[in-house]
């Protein structure tokens, strides 16, 4: 479904967003994201047993609903409208994605229900100080040892990763370059050394964390040494996954601009009569719904395996990055002073879109690996 | 009588087109034929040529048409908007003596809307139209009208009356094209076509009987025109193919279609041409510059959105959902795409841009790109009306204030036009 929804998807995001009204108000989102776990583990079981989220596009057979991206990505657009603070992307679209694609089917059925019903938080730890999240960025080493498998290094930039249960490692053998030599490995959060520290994010709803590993107890998942193709997919499906998430952002952003400006009378009218104001939101129209309609395309190219599904997801990441920053200007800019202070909710959305903005790849990044797709086929 | 059913409409115009259809005979002989079966406009009144059928199952009847090979009633220019006007608002005179030459294309037809002093307000027209006796005389000049020199008639918005408020002093007339009074001048472009015209008129005549509706309601009737030319504006710009076939009926087609297309050769263009941006950066080695490659990338994530909320309004408009605002943004997304595109362009090109003609990339294709495409943020409705349509009526801001309304139009301040 890359240009419609049907009716019985447009019933589940407005379920999922009434749910959301109700139990992330910008007052819950603030109360959480002061808290260092930004996240809150009885709310999140609630949510889980009420709707289900988790298990969205999770298999059937291991817990969960079998839904495609499609619904998935509902989900998420609707979270990022709400700015929910969860660690509903790290366990979902990274964590259960590793699994999905790294791990073997017994190892698949033993962590993929608990991470479909909500009891486990997942996450995937790649990137590290380099702050990259590609195959051959990755430093951190696995050693086989008499009494099983160890970790050494650092990650960083890991999503929830103070605060996950489950951490999904990508490490290499020592001495080993690129493609070559790259495992996936579980890691619980009791783990002898290991060591994690929440990073102080400019973005308080988006939590990240450093972790380091010494001689860190470990479980290979799937295939030794074959884990590479594993990330290039699941960062291709976390990339179109976080463009869903960002329009969902930016769409709110500008209604609660729109709202506001109709309110706000200044010099015996709304701002709202004023023509720079109308051009202004009706240019905001254009990029969200362009940026929207990428994002809607990109998750179907997911579901129908289209083989420039990596192109399109890049290309909707990069459209929903320029558009949710620049949506994000426009909408301070038309609360004027008042959306430049800390009490008014625009600057909330205003972090999420800089947050999503860098994470996974800026802009010129997307554009860059969308061009390599692109070059190579016949236009 | 019950509502007819697709398969019987399918059987029917089938077995009518297999007793009828014969392209051994002229274009007009034929297509006379067909208006008097009602299947060329089967979704117009039984007594102007029609069979009242539901217009959901008019693609039914084209679809006999196309497996048959057969030939439709005229479409191509302004004569659909001239037919569908007339149908509304035409009095019985009118429709007997305009639609059935309209229909075979035996008269052509052209728009006398804009004016040099009116181009976003067509209201604003100062073209005046005065009685004398039984008749109109008309004075005034209109502008950017395609097809002036090949039309027979022309479906003229005039002021009849300078006392009343802007709106309720138009009128529409049926202005006939082939009179000394009406003098038709191209109007060469800046990249150097001339698709369309001026047209000067003094003291041309048009009789009672051309007058179309009421005194005083020619907004009302042009915003009927202007509806259909929105509504079939995509039908429009999808450029009418005619059958490589042969036969008489096939051949005078060909001619009819060649001669109607050959003014828009340069709207690819004018669109940016998307196609050739990738083909044109291997050929130019650009592909390999970083700061080109991100620029080329930018102009195909906006193309592509912008073609993805095509398809998303499409999808919306098929299902039969109330339109989203992903359809009310398309003319707004084209311009940006198009002044994307030629920037690229330039980019690609170095200093062959420099060029035009022969001396020229692809033997002036690209030059005209470059000149053609500020044409599509002004055509059809600029850019900035387009905002403020979307801001008042997608996003329900509010509307203009209006100075020009409250007053006889005589005393609202306008351009002098020489």
């Amino acid at each position: 479904m890359k240009f419609s929804f049907s009716a019985e998807q447009d019933e589940f995001r407005a379920a999922v967003r009434r749910y959301l009204s109700d139990r992330s108000p910008t007052t819950e989102v603030r109360r959480l994201m002061a808290t260092e776990a930004g996240w809150d583990r009885a709310a999140w079981q609630a949510m889980n047993a009420e709707l289900g989220l988790c298990a969205v596009r999770i298999p059937e057979a291991h817990g969960g609903h079998g839904f495609g991206f499609t619904e998935h990505c509902i989900v998420l657009e609707e979270m990022g409208r709400a700015l929910l603070c969860a660690p509903y992307f790290a366990s979902t679209v990274l964590g259960a994605g590793a699994l999905l694609h790294g791990a073997s089917a017994d190892e698949q059925a033993a962590l993929l229900p608990g991470i479909a019903s909500g009891q486990t938080v997942a996450t995937l730890a790649a990137a590290e100080d380099s702050g990259r999240w590609e195959v051959d960025s990755i430093r951190t080493t696995a050693q086989r040892r008499a009494d099983g498998w160890r970790l050494n290094g650092h990650k960083s930039f890991v999503l929830d990763g103070h605060t996950a249960d489950l951490i999904l490692v990508l490490a290499r053998a020592p001495g080993s370059t690129g493609r070559a030599g790259l495992s996936l490995f579980a890691v619980q959060s009791d783990a002898t050394g290991l060591q994690r520290r929440a990073l102080a994010t400019m973005d308080p709803t988006r939590k990240l964390a450093r972790l380091s590993f010494e001689e860190t107890p470990a479980q290979l998942l799937g295939v030794e040494g074959a884990a590479a193709d594993a990330l290039d997919k699941v960062m291709i499906e976390a990339t179109a996954c976080l463009a869903n998430e960002m329009v969902g952002g930016a769409a709110r952003l500008r209604e609660d601009a729109l709202e506001y400006a109709k309110m706000r009378v200044q010099f015996g009218k709304p701002i709202a009569a004023f023509q720079s104001m109308k051009h202004k939101q009706a240019d905001m129209l254009l990029e969200v719904e362009l940026a929207k309609s990428a994002a809607y395309y990109a998750a179907g190219a997911l579901d129908e395996g289209d083989a420039d599904a990596a192109a399109v997801a890049s290309l909707a990441k990069a459209g929903a990055a320029d558009t949710y920053l620049q949506t994000a200007v426009h909408a301070i800019q038309i609360h004027g002073g008042i959306g430049f202070t800390w009490d008014q909710d625009t600057h909330l959305w205003f972090k999420r879109a800089k947050s999503s903005e860098v994470l996974f790849g800026d802009a010129h990044d997307h554009r860059e690996r969308m061009m390599k797709y692109w070059e190579g086929a016949e236009a | 009588m019950s509502t007819p059913n697709e398969t019987e409409v399918r059987a029917e115009v089938r077995a009518w087109l297999e007793a009828n259809w014969n392209p051994n005979q002229s274009l007009v002989q034929w297509r006379n034929t067909l208006i008097d079966s009602g299947w060329g406009v089967p979704h117009w009144p039984r007594r102007w040529y029609g069979r009242e059928l539901p217009v959901g199952l008019v693609p039914v009847v084209e679809e006999e048409f196309k497996r048959i090979g057969a030939v439709g009633v005229a479409k191509v220019g302004i004569r659909t908007l001239a037919a569908a006007t007339l149908l509304e608002h035409g009095s019985d005179w009118q429709k007997e003596r305009f639609l059935r030459p309209s229909l075979t294309g035996e008269e052509a037809w052209c728009q006398l809307f804009s004016e040099p002093g009116s181009g976003s307000d067509a209201a604003g027209a100062v073209t005046r139209a005065e009685r004398q006796g039984d008749d109109w005389v008309i004075n005034g000049q209109k502008l950017w009208t395609s097809g002036a020199q090949k039309a027979d008639f022309g479906l003229l918005l005039a002021r009849t009356d300078w006392d009343k408020t802007k709106h309720a002093g138009l009128s529409y007339f049926v202005l006939n094209m082939r009179q000394p009074g009406v003098v038709v001048q191209p109007l060469k472009q800046m990249n150097g076509h001339a698709t369309f015209n001026q047209v000067f008129i003094t003291d041309a005549k048009a009789e009672g009987r051309m007058l179309v509706s009421k005194e005083g309601n020619g907004w009302a009737v042009t915003q009927t025109t202007l509806m259909h030319e929105r509504r079939g504006a995509d039908a429009l710009r999808s450029t009418p193919t005619a059958s490589d076939r042969q036969g008489q009926v096939y051949e005078e087609e060909r001619k009819e279609v060649a001669i109607a297309l050959a003014p828009y050769s340069w709207y690819p263009q004018r669109a940016g041409r998307l196609d050739l941006i990738l083909p044109r950066a291997r050929e130019t080695g650009k592909i390999h510059d970083p700061v080109v490659r991100q620029e080329i990338a930018r102009l195909l994530v906006l193309a592509k959105s912008a073609e993805y909320t095509a398809r998303r309004a499409r999808m919306a408009q098929q299902q039969g959902k109330p339109q989203g605002p992903e359809g009310s943004i398309g003319k707004l997304a084209a311009s940006h795409v198009a002044r994307a595109a030629a920037r690229v362009h330039t980019q690609l090109n170095g200093a062959d841009a420099l060029l035009t003609g022969e001396d020229s990339p692809m033997k002036g294709v690209i030059a005209e790109i470059l000149v053609s495409t500020p044409a599509t943020s002004i055509a059809g409705g600029t850019d900035e009306i387009q905002r403020n349509i979307i801001a008042e009526r997608v996003l329900g801001m509010p509307r203009e204030p209006s100075v020009d309304t409250d007053r006889p139009y005589r005393d609202v301040p306008r351009n002098i036009v020489k």
